[in-house]
């Protein structure tokens, strides 16, 4: 018998800090096997969130560099303009890029900054406690919409990639999860396909991935993973959001 | 197709994915609670392991190494 | 060339590959002139941000990758950029930003003033850090410090903030460039661009053990200490046999000047200490002048700033007399003459 399945190279050997569940592991682990197969290991530079993903320098074995909140985007902007061989992309939770990272997030985009966004949606804030995030849904409670998310009062969900792809500059936007082996698989050709889209200096690139949140969403991990697909994913649907890469789907 | 999984017990967090998932029934829950406090995920019953990677594919933790024919 | 322009070609003689701005009154000719002096050179991007607070982001990530990069605003601008200056001084990475100061608080004037001197001085955003801050009063000094700044930031990897204003921003004054272009810089050992050939490495400062913060916080004011010792820079004028001594910075010690040389004139000896960094400040020079004559008068565009730094430096050593004037609003040499006089004959500095 012969291994098939195994740590890519680029995860560091260390137990993960996250919830049973968490979907961060998924997309920390099917990104550094897009790393490895494409050979990225050695051009890469990452940058994480102040967020649960605060230390994913723990676990990606690759130049990384901290971001002050929200402005991930503008920081990989600034690296990627002084130095565009490296690779670079930006690791970031739904309040980050979209609440406080909003504008830097639309103008890096808008500018076409040639690095790769990788967008977890939780629709919640976990590192400090389950508060609403743009994100949170309709009715859906967090500890500061105790009574559900009442759009009068606190908005709506926001579909931040829909609106990123009316953007010349943004040329690859995909909306994924990471709830079954099969989005699991989809999530991983998505991050690909970015990277390729910054390789071949088309422009930005996003991923946004629908990730379960079992502890903020006060459910098991089974209950959460359903849960994105009975629920979250109908608020976000999945999908090719926008693709003028002109290249055919990476596989 | 024959295969067998490894689990590593003191990284698995008891999330129970990998026994969700996997289409033979390969998987089950241990008796006795990890280093950590969780109640890890165990092979039940090898011989009905196809070596599909399934259970890999969805485990958080990369807990499981998977081998195959 | 306006001053503004000067430190646009400064940078780009000092190798500045990244300019990072945002309009803003009083120093909108400097990010225009990277607009057309910069973004088109080889190996350099210009990018007018989003936002003050975009900019100094971008500043970092440029760091991080091992480029001398530059940001430029005002004084509200830089109020914005606070937190991305203590990224980078927490995360060691040098960094030059430009303040053409202007009237405060809130969006205040657009004319000169010198009321950012706490904010530049004290580590204007969280936590435990400096800056070091230069303070220059002419169009050659604006120059001048720059390619300075931009040595000193890579030297100590610190962020070094030009502590200007409007007046010395917008003024045209004839400007030498005593350095060339260089051919290219050595990239830093610490920079970010892919762990090719090494183990990968992590720029960062957030811990959840506090005792490696501690350690952290040790380490950055030991540097400190050095810079202290190393880069205190300070102008004396026309200090001989001085009975007043004037302690002004930037465009103050310009107007202060014309003043001190009519004072002279008319038989008054005075002179002036002006501080060039304003951190680390020249607190042992202040003392040192304080052993022949315990008189000062601090003059600042502001409500009174430096003025602590002078009264902590001398303690009782001096008797210090503060004049300010907020707002933008700019004293004339004359104004200051009446109030070098006053205070000189009220003293009795003429009877010593």
């Amino acid at each position: 018998m012969k291994k098939v399945y195994s740590r890519p190279k680029s995860l560091k050997r260390r137990p993960f800090h996250y919830c049973p569940g968490c979907g961060h592991s998924i997309v920390h682990r099917v990104t550094c096997e897009v790393i490895d197969e494409m050979n990225l290991q050695e051009r890469t530079v990452g940058i994480p969130p102040p967020g649960c993903s605060v230390f994913a320098y723990h676990y990606f074995d690759v130049d990384m560099a901290e971001s002050a909140h929200g402005r991930g985007a503008a920081v990989a902007t600034g690296l990627k303009r002084a130095y565009p061989e490296a690779i670079v992309f930006t690791y970031q939770g739904d309040g980050d890029l979209a609440a406080i990272g909003t504008a830097e997030t639309i103008h890096a985009a808008n500018r076409g900054e040639k690095f790769t966004a990788i967008f977890i949606n939780n629709a919640v804030y976990g590192m400090t406690g389950g508060q609403m995030a743009p994100t949170t849904l309709e009715k859906m409670t967090t500890t500061t919409t105790p009574y559900g998310r009442d759009p009068v009062l606190e908005g709506y969900p926001i579909r931040i990639s829909e609106m990123l792809a009316l953007l010349k500059g943004a040329v690859y936007i995909e909306r994924t999860a990471v709830n079954s082996p099969a989005h699991i698989q989809r999530t991983k050709r998505a991050i690909r396909k970015a990277f390729q889209t910054q390789i071949d200096g088309l422009g930005f690139s996003l991923v946004e991935v629908l990730s379960p949140c079992p502890t903020n969403w006060k459910m098991t991990p089974i209950e959460a993973w359903r849960w994105v697909d009975d629920v979250m994913s109908k608020e976000f649907p999945l999908g090719v959001i926008k693709d003028i890469t002109g290249a055919r789907d990476a596989d | 197709m024959k295969g067998y999984i490894e689990i590593d017990r003191e990284l698995c967090k008891g999330c129970q994915l990998c026994q969700t998932f996997c289409p033979k029934a390969v998987i089950g829950v241990h008796s006795k609670v990890n280093a950590a406090g969780y109640v890890p995920a165990v092979v039940n019953e090898n011989g009905n392991c196809t070596g599909c990677g399934v259970c890999a594919i969805v485990c958080p933790e990369v807990a499981i190494e998977v081998y195959r024919e | 060339m306006t001053g503004n322009g000067a430190i646009g070609e400064a940078a780009i003689r000092a190798g500045c590959q990244c300019y990072f701005g945002y309009p803003i009154t009083p120093q909108n000719e400097l990010t225009e002139y990277m607009a057309k002096n910069l973004s088109r050179r080889k190996g350099c991007s210009f990018i007018q941000a989003e936002s003050e607070i975009s900019a100094i982001n971008m500043v970092y990530g440029a760091s991080v990758a091992g480029v001398r990069a530059m940001t430029s605003s005002s004084s509200p601008g830089i109020s914005l950029k606070q937190e991305g200056i203590s990224y980078l001084a927490a995360c060691e990475l040098p960094a030059v930003i430009v303040n053409m100061s202007r009237g405060g608080p809130g969006l205040g004037s657009i004319s000169a003033a010198q009321s950012d001197y706490f904010q530049a001085t004290r580590g204007g955003g969280h936590g435990d850090y400096r800056t070091i801050v230069l303070a220059p009063s002419s169009v050659q000094e604006l120059a001048d410090f720059t390619h300075r700044a931009f040595e000193l930031a890579d030297k100590y990897l610190i962020p070094v903030i030009i502590l200007g204003d409007g007046m010395l921003g917008q003024m045209m004054e004839p400007v030498e460039f005593k350095h060339g272009a260089p051919e290219e810089l050595p990239v830093r050992s610490r920079a970010l661009r892919g762990a090719k050939g090494r183990p990968s490495r992590i720029i960062k400062t957030f811990t959840s053990n506090p005792a490696e913060l501690e350690e952290l916080n040790w380490s950055l004011f030991r540097r400190y200490q050095l810079i202290k010792k190393e880069e205190t820079t300070c102008e004396t004028f026309m200090l001989e046999d001085v009975r007043l001594i004037v302690v002004a910075f930037g465009i103050a010690a310009r107007i202060a000047k014309g003043a001190i040389k009519n004072a002279r004139a008319d038989g008054m000896k005075v002179g002036m200490l002006r501080p060039i960094t304003l951190w680390p400040f020249p607190s042992e020079k202040l003392q040192e002048l304080a052993k022949t004559t315990r008189h000062f008068l601090v003059f600042e565009m502001n409500m009174g700033q430096m003025v602590e730094d002078v009264q902590l430096a001398l303690g009782d050593k001096g008797e210090i007399t503060f004049y300010g004037r907020p707002g933008g609003v700019i004293s004339t040499p004359s104004e200051i003459l009446r109030v070098i006089s006053r205070l000189y004959y009220k003293n009795g500095l003429d009877k010593k």
